[in-house]
């Protein structure tokens, strides 16, 4: 797999500790693995030559040269400048004096509009505002469905015209049914078309000369590879857009799209949709999309995570339970299941920077969990409570019911008796740092 | 040279069908498709091809390196991948291979079509019933993908039954019926949100007392992170399995031309999850390459079986990887 940049930074540059100041060569070496880092995030190479020019430019400065750190001084000016690239623009909508305000969605075949378009909606819902939808994509089949029925979900109303065969048409009749209905914001659906599609392009520049909208985002897969520069600039030619939706961040893919777009266009990333649900839609934070593009993990969306699925009174109960050592094997299960709740161990694990190595690759074994899991289900409650109860029948029997066998049994029992034990060592009055290597064990890591 | 439908079934018994008239497909003949592909490039800005065209061939320096490098990258082939041409190529020129234009060319084009072929080229569709399973990230095409292959199955005399078993996205089983009434096959449907396997094990049920020769199941677009819809992915194949013992026959996967190097981790996984036996490369009308196909296919040693290349019926065709090196290569 890919190392992460900054392990490979810390490979180049990490190793000259105590040898005094950096080669240019060193810095030379160094630029080679951001190129190559950049590249493999889908950062167009006419963007990557440029930004690698001016990391170089500072790296090259004292700041580095004299650094006790250079890896990590290195990587904190990528990061800097990524995020000054990124994120030196307003991210809000503009909004209309006279309502409603318009808002054109455009882009590519599946890069998400019809779903951005009703996660867009709930977002200003939410904000107090009342959108309209306008279903406009009259060639995809079932297009206009799937927006009547995502309008239903977020509670906007749908317009749409009935075998409508001009979108023109719909959309300048959907921004005039939502003014006489006093809505004050109008969300125009399109069909997904080829930038290089010359009267599917007319069709959108002749709508926007319609409907006059006061925002024109361009929808974007955040998977998308080099091409991303092409598509926006011919857009951006077209309809002349004002800023960006990323869809699909719920993915691994790096994004490296953003970054490009952003460069050639000079556009902001607006909206980001980073899942499945209507709710996952969020302004864009650009200091999370470069740590992203640099792999160095994504500790904010991990916290915000966390909070969505460990409540802070559970939390303070639990932590009650561990300094007075009464954890059990009823709590154990509870964690582990609110653990599990986050998504993927493996994928919890990437988004913490400065894991080592080993423990990320380490094969997660997310089956092992669930032997754990079936394991606690076949005890008793008595057994659970006071596991020192379970003799060899009940062993026989928790590994019967479970579908294991009394070795994996034992194995937990073991494992468990240690964590008490730790979690008695630190009821003396340490705070616990971080998951006990107990508890890592447990689950193979 | 380039494979036809009939070739490209595997089990088809009887002659190969008349072709088409263009009216019946839906759109004028445009050309060869090659010829459509290099349309969408001629309305990018300055390609990379053209660059690579400029270069002084006399002289093979590190400049020729570089450049041919960021043809590569740009047509997101991928860092890997593109090293592994790159350095063959240089090798091919310190040996003497390499002296001029021509065998430039000759040579790089050679060494992307030695990178294609791995794997089985055909779809099997000899069993009775053959099932097909169509996978993929959200937003690649499958739906459309299995309208068109359907349509092509049909042609060849094979009647096909449709499996909708996205049952998550809005409308998505709309979108579908539209596809088998264009295609002419029956879709076995059940409500939106109801179990995808119960769906599946309900359009085996029909094959059977229907006769069809062949199930298309549509499934979900899913991304490849999500564990329990992967999961769920992993039971719809279960629930073929346990009707038809060697089911699914073949498990499409389609990859967007546009996506970048996520599109490696994507057929890996996928790969992993249900057995990808080939991919289905669409929308390679626009300006993309689709150079990720290149690293899919030289890394995981995955099939590239068909290209999309628009939104008409005939739009979606065999893979012909002489066809598709030229155009990644050559302006």
């Amino acid at each position: 797999m890919f190392d992460t940049l900054s392990d490979k930074l810390q490979d180049v540059l990490g190793g000259l500790k105590g040898q005094g100041r950096l080669s240019e060569e060193d810095i030379a070496r160094a630029m080679r693995e951001i190129r190559l880092a950049l590249l493999e995030a889908d950062v167009n190479f006419r963007v990557v030559k440029q930004f690698v020019a001016a990391v170089k430019e500072r790296a090259l400065g004292e700041e580095v040269m004299e650094s006790l750190t250079p890896g990590q001084q290195v990587i904190k000016i990528v990061h800097e400048e990524l995020v000054k690239l990124m994120g030196l623009a307003s991210t809000k909508l503009t909004f209309s004096s006279r309502p409603p305000t318009v808002v054109l969605m455009v882009g590519l075949q599946g890069s998400g509009k019809t779903t951005a378009c009703a996660k867009l909606a709930r977002q200003l819902i939410a904000q107090g505002k009342q959108p309209e939808l306008i279903a406009a994509d009259i060639y995809r089949p079932a297009a206009i469905e799937q927006l009547q029925v995502l309008g239903k979900q977020v509670k906007a109303p749908v317009f749409t015209i009935a075998g409508g065969k001009d979108a023109v048409e719909i959309a300048r009749k959907g921004v005039a049914d939502a003014e006489a209905a006093g809505r004050d914001v109008a969300i125009i659906d399109t069909a997904g078309r080829l930038h290089i599609d010359e009267a599917l392009m007319q069709e959108l520049a002749q709508m926007r000369s319609q409907v006059n909208p006061h925002n024109i985002l361009l929808v974007l897969d955040a998977m998308t590879g080099q091409d991303a520069v092409n598509v926006a600039e011919q857009f951006q030619q077209q309809v002349n857009f004002d800023g960006v939706v990323l869809t699909k961040l719920d993915g691994d893919a790096r994004g490296g799209a953003a970054l490009s777009v952003k460069a050639v266009t000079g556009k902001p990333i607006k909206f980001a949709s980073t899942g499945e649900k209507i709710k996952d839609f969020d302004y864009f934070h650009p200091d999370r999309m470069a740590s992203r593009i640099l792999g160095m993990g994504d500790v904010m969306t991990l916290i915000e995570r966390a909070q969505e699925t460990i409540t802070e009174k559970k939390a303070r109960e639990m932590e009650a339970k561990l300094l007075k050592a009464q954890f059990t094997f009823d709590d154990f299960l509870d964690q582990l299941r609110s653990m599990r709740k986050m998504g993927p161990l493996a994928g919890m694990l990437s988004m913490i920077p400065g894991i080592p190595k080993q423990l990320k690759q380490a094969q997660i074994d997310e089956k092992e969990l669930d032997r754990v899991e079936a394991i606690i289900c076949s005890m008793t409650v008595e057994e659970r409570r006071h596991p020192d109860i379970i003799n060899g029948s009940r062993r026989r029997r928790i590994a019967m019911g479970s579908g294991s066998d009394t070795h994996s049994v034992n194995q937990l029992l073991n494992r468990f008796k240690q964590m008490q034990k730790l979690m008695k060592q630190l009821a003396g009055g340490k705070k616990l740092k971080g998951l006990p290597p107990e508890l890592l064990r447990t689950f193979n890591v | 040279m380039t494979k036809s439908w009939h070739q490209v079934f595997k089990g088809l018994s009887g002659a190969p069908p008349e072709p088409v008239a263009a009216a019946e497909t839906g759109g004028e003949k445009k050309g060869g498709w090659l010829k459509r592909l290099r349309k969408g490039l001629a309305k990018s800005r300055q390609t990379m091809q053209q660059q690579l065209s400029a270069i002084m061939f006399d002289r093979l320096d590190a400049e020729v390196w570089e450049q041919l490098e960021e043809t590569l990258i740009y047509a997101d082939c991928g860092v890997a991948s593109t090293v592994h041409v790159v350095e063959a190529m240089e090798q091919a020129a310190n040996q003497g291979i390499i002296r001029d234009r021509d065998q430039f060319y000759t040579h790089l084009k050679q060494s992307l079509v030695d990178m294609f072929a791995v794997g089985d080229y055909q779809i099997d569709v000899s069993h009775q019933p053959s099932v097909i399973m169509v996978v993929g990230v959200n937003g690649t095409g499958k739906t459309t993908t299995i309208g068109k292959i359907a349509y092509h199955l049909k042609r060849e005399g094979k009647s096909v039954l449709l499996a909708a078993a996205d049952t998550f996205r809005a409308a998505a089983i709309e979108q579908l019926v539209e596809w088998g009434k264009r295609a002419d096959c029956p879709v076995i449907r059940q409500e939106h949100g109801s179990d995808p396997g119960a769906v599946v094990f309900d359009a085996i049920a029909a094959s059977r007392s229907r006769g069809s020769d062949v199930i298309i199941v549509d499934t979900a677009g899913r991304l490849h992170t999500q564990v329990p819809l992967m999961e769920e992915l992993k039971k719809i194949r279960r629930v073929i399995a346990k009707q038809i013992p060697e089911g699914p026959h073949e498990t499409l996967l389609t990859v967007d031309a546009t996506t970048g190097q996520n599109g490696l981790i994507q057929a890996r996984l996928f790969g992993e999850a249900v057995a990808v036996s080939g991919i289905v490369l669409t929308k390679l009308d626009g300006t993309a390459k689709g150079g990720i196909a290149v690293a899919i296919s030289h890394e995981l040693g995955l099939p590239i079986k068909l290209l999309g290349i628009g939104e008409q019926m005939d739009d979606l065709r065999p893979f012909d990887a002489a066809g598709f090196a030229e155009a990644l290569v050559a302006g």
